[in-house]
């Protein structure tokens, strides 16, 4: 007895000007409803004015396995930040 | 596996995530426990659900029913979190629908009393804070991510039992007798929510290892009893333990003996309520089944037509 329902992932913008989160997931049996589940689940106290539901096996995700090699590029360039380079102490406003 | 990579960062205070790699053992204790979790979550509407349509005024009624579903959500979060790690939420009710996996024994006492609402507001969502909070630092991201949502919205919980508690020992002499009686009943049950002493619960070092488990069962009933007792006192109540004193020097509470051989009875089913608790899961969720049936046929239908169209 595998569930009929398929799996959503929700994301909930919790204010205007901000990005949506990642809040959970719920069983819906389609958009729609995932969508109100959603609302009811994980904006009971005014914690969203927007929601996303998104179907999870539509969701590409990184695999962890090649995680190192993956993310390793950005690893030896410290010169990406500011705080790489030396002002003295007498420039302000840089 | 690498082993010592996982035991690297549970030791470093990491979280373990959904797709890294993990001990079986972990995966398959923290599957469990999520989902004993979260059944107990939902068996806990039923106590307190029995008092919905009763409630003494509009406000307190209100209240119950977001308290109620409240609770619900707690149980969908773990569901949630226990299948990031690979459950399948029809087999997690199945378990608990047959018995193969437990809930708290707490919610097997009956509510025959409006005290016994407050009650469980009071002392049982308070023992369950003292056990959660801990659980917003484990080392499972999903499950201590579960754990913050679910204790930002207990301390209402908390609140309004105790609101409610505050009103009846206020109250008539009979209304304190219903308070007084309610606290005598729930006292002990409430202590034996923290599991069976650190020397008797074989689990607990591997949980501790894993980064699962922070802290003992005795050191979280300690604070429990620590917290409690003065509100106890606030109300005006009697703690039903004639050995109950505070010892000066170490500024905690020396309570009596607890009784194991009544927890671990209402564990195996011989509780006042078990039989009707799960009686009433099962009823409604088969009862529920045309519904799911519908919603499913729905969707179907309305995915042709758009493929259709
Ligand atoms: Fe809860
Ligand atoms: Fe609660």
């Amino acid at each position: 007895m595998s569930s009929a329902q398929p799996l959503w992932e929700v994301f909930v913008r919790s204010k205007r000007g901000l990005s949506h989160t990642h809040a959970g997931s719920l069983h819906a049996p389609d958009a729609h409803m995932a969508l109100r589940n959603a609302r009811d689940l994980f904006t009971r106290r005014q914690e969203g004015v927007s929601i996303w539901v998104v179907r999870a096996t539509d969701v590409v995700a990184s695999s962890p396995d090649e995680k190192d090699a993956f993310f390793d590029p950005s690893g030896d360039k410290p010169y990406r930040h500011p705080t790489f380079y030396d002002v003295p102490d007498s420039v302000t406003h840089l | 596996m690498d082993e010592r990579r996982f035991q690297q960062i549970v030791d470093g205070d990491g979280r373990i995530e959904p797709r890294d790699e993990m001990p079986d053992g972990y995966r398959k204790t923290l599957i469990r426990q999520i989902a004993q979790h979260a059944h107990s979550e939902i068996i806990g509407m039923q106590p307190e659900g029995n008092w919905i349509t009763r409630a003494p005024s509009l406000r307190r009624k209100a209240i119950l029913v977001a308290k109620v579903q409240d609770e619900a959500g707690h149980g969908l979060y773990l569901y949630g979190a226990a299948e990031t790690l690979g459950a399948d939420r029809d087999e997690l009710l199945d378990m608990l629908h047959s018995g193969r996996q437990k809930y708290s024994t707490i919610f097997n006492y009956p509510t025959v009393s409006w005290a016994d609402v407050a009650a469980i507001g009071w002392l049982v969502d308070g023992a369950a804070i003292m056990n959660q909070v801990p659980l917003t630092r484990c080392s499972s991201g999903p499950y201590a991510r579960a754990m913050i949502r679910v204790c930002k919205e207990e301390s209402f919980h908390q609140r309004q039992g105790f609101e409610a508690m505050t009103v009846l020992a206020n109250g008539s002499p009979a209304q304190r007798r219903m308070a007084q009686d309610a606290l005598d009943r729930w006292w002990w049950p409430s202590l034996r929510m923290f599991g069976p002493s650190d020397d008797n619960s074989p689990n607990s070092a591997q949980s501790m290892a894993w980064g699962i488990k922070r802290f003992s069962n005795d050191e979280l009933r300690q604070r429990f009893v620590d917290a409690t007792v003065p509100q106890a006192e606030h109300l005006g109540l009697t703690v039903p333990d004639p050995d109950l004193r505070l010892d000066a020097a170490t500024g905690h509470h020396v309570f009596g003996e607890i009784d194991w051989t009544e927890f671990f009875e209402v564990m195996k089913g011989n509780g006042p309520c078990n039989r009707q608790r799960l009686e009433r899961r099962v009823t409604a969720h088969e009862e529920g089944a045309w519904v799911r049936e519908a919603a499913a046929a729905y969707a179907s239908k309305q995915a042709a037509r758009e493929v259709a169209a």
